[in-house]
């Protein structure tokens, strides 16, 4: 009987052959110059208290656990990688890529999760042509806070109501990706709707979205999975801190 | 041997569909960006702007595409050994 990290392992190895060596291509960033100036503005104020706070976070999570560092750090550079990674979606024949902030979000807290994923961010907007300087604020808001803070409430929801472990991270893994996607199409919507309603305007971007990321999503869900389930069997003690209120450990 | 087994099968199907999936697929293999977002973007008169540092251009974002995944799996592997130590060899 093939066992389910057998299958999980298939499925992740099929994934990444199909993306094989595509050209490098954003997809929930925003680019630079999509949106005005006064909405650009609007996403930095709106994720700079996020960003504060998750600073404060790091470093009083840092001092109190040093093996805390570690994690961050992993998690970062993984957050950063998966960020890059176009994935062809055979269903729609486009590409996106996943995000790994409901992943982190579990394994390290919400908060330390917003300035891991605004340091990707940057240097994606920087160095990589893919999203922009002039819409970081959106892109934290929407892969950052919104990704990290649905994934990890729907990990402690899930958790609370008594749903199995395993699925409760497979929910909040799928939710944070399609969170992400859904706060891109308000941010979209809210700045470029012109005449259209706001409410049309979210929609139809909402629902361009739809085959590329539903997949996708499911396909986040299994990843996070696979990273709790290889976790949970090589370093149980830190999955058993997921159970303290702020996430991660320490 | 059973295990071989079954990653070989899973191996071939997937060269199999990959050849099938590329050779037949009427697929452009385009960004939700541009095919959402740009797209959008542009009906209501926005185009992107030039990146700050253009590394679009030829196989400059290639190159930094390979150094980015090259130090942020160098910097995942160190820390995953941090927090994952190799077990211990049994005494032969």
């Amino acid at each position: 009987m093939i066992r389910f990290r057998q299958i999980l392992t298939a499925v992740a190895a099929a994934w990444l052959l199909l993306s094989g060596f595509p050209p490098p291509a954003s997809a929930m960033h925003i680019a630079e110059g999509i949106l005005p100036a006064s909405w650009a503005g609007l996403w930095f104020v709106v994720a700079l208290p996020f960003v504060a706070w998750g600073l404060r976070d790091l470093r009083m999570r840092s001092e109190r656990t040093p093996l805390f560092k570690s994690l961050v750090g992993m998690v970062g550079a993984a957050v950063f990688v998966i960020s890059c990674m176009p994935v062809p979606v055979p269903t729609a024949g486009t590409c996106s890529h996943p995000c790994g902030t409901g992943m982190a979000a579990i394994l390290i807290g919400p908060s330390p999760t917003v300035v891991i994923t605004s340091i990707a961010l940057l240097l994606q907007a920087l160095f990589l042509a893919h999203g922009g300087l002039t819409t970081l604020g959106a892109d934290i808001v929407s892969m950052g806070v919104a990704g990290a803070f649905v994934g990890y409430g729907v990990f402690r929801l899930a958790t609370t109501a008594g749903v199995p472990r395993l699925a409760a991270v497979f929910m909040a893994g799928m939710l944070s990706d399609w969170a992400t996607y859904a706060v891109t199409s308000f941010e979209l919507a809210s700045a470029l709707h012109g005449n259209a309603s706001l409410g049309s305007a979210f929609l139809a971007i909402t629902a361009a979205f739809c085959p590329t990321q539903i997949p996708l999503g499911i396909l986040e869900g299994f990843i996070t999975a696979g990273a709790y389930r290889f976790i949970n069997a090589r370093r149980p003690e830190l999955i058993a801190s997921l159970t303290k209120p702020q996430g991660g450990v320490a | 041997m059973k295990k071989a087994t079954i990653y070989i099968a899973l191996g071939l199907l997937l060269l199999v569909a990959l050849y099938f999936g590329l050779t037949h697929l009427d697929a452009k293999w385009s960004g939700v960006d541009e095919t959402v977002i740009e797209k959008f973007a542009a009906a209501a008169g926005r185009e992107p702007w030039t990146p700050l540092i253009n590394t679009d251009q030829g196989d400059l974002l290639l190159f930094f595409f390979l150094i980015a995944g090259t130090i942020g799996g160098f910097v995942a592997g160190y820390h995953f050994r941090e927090l994952f130590p190799p077990k211990p060899r049994k005494a032969e």
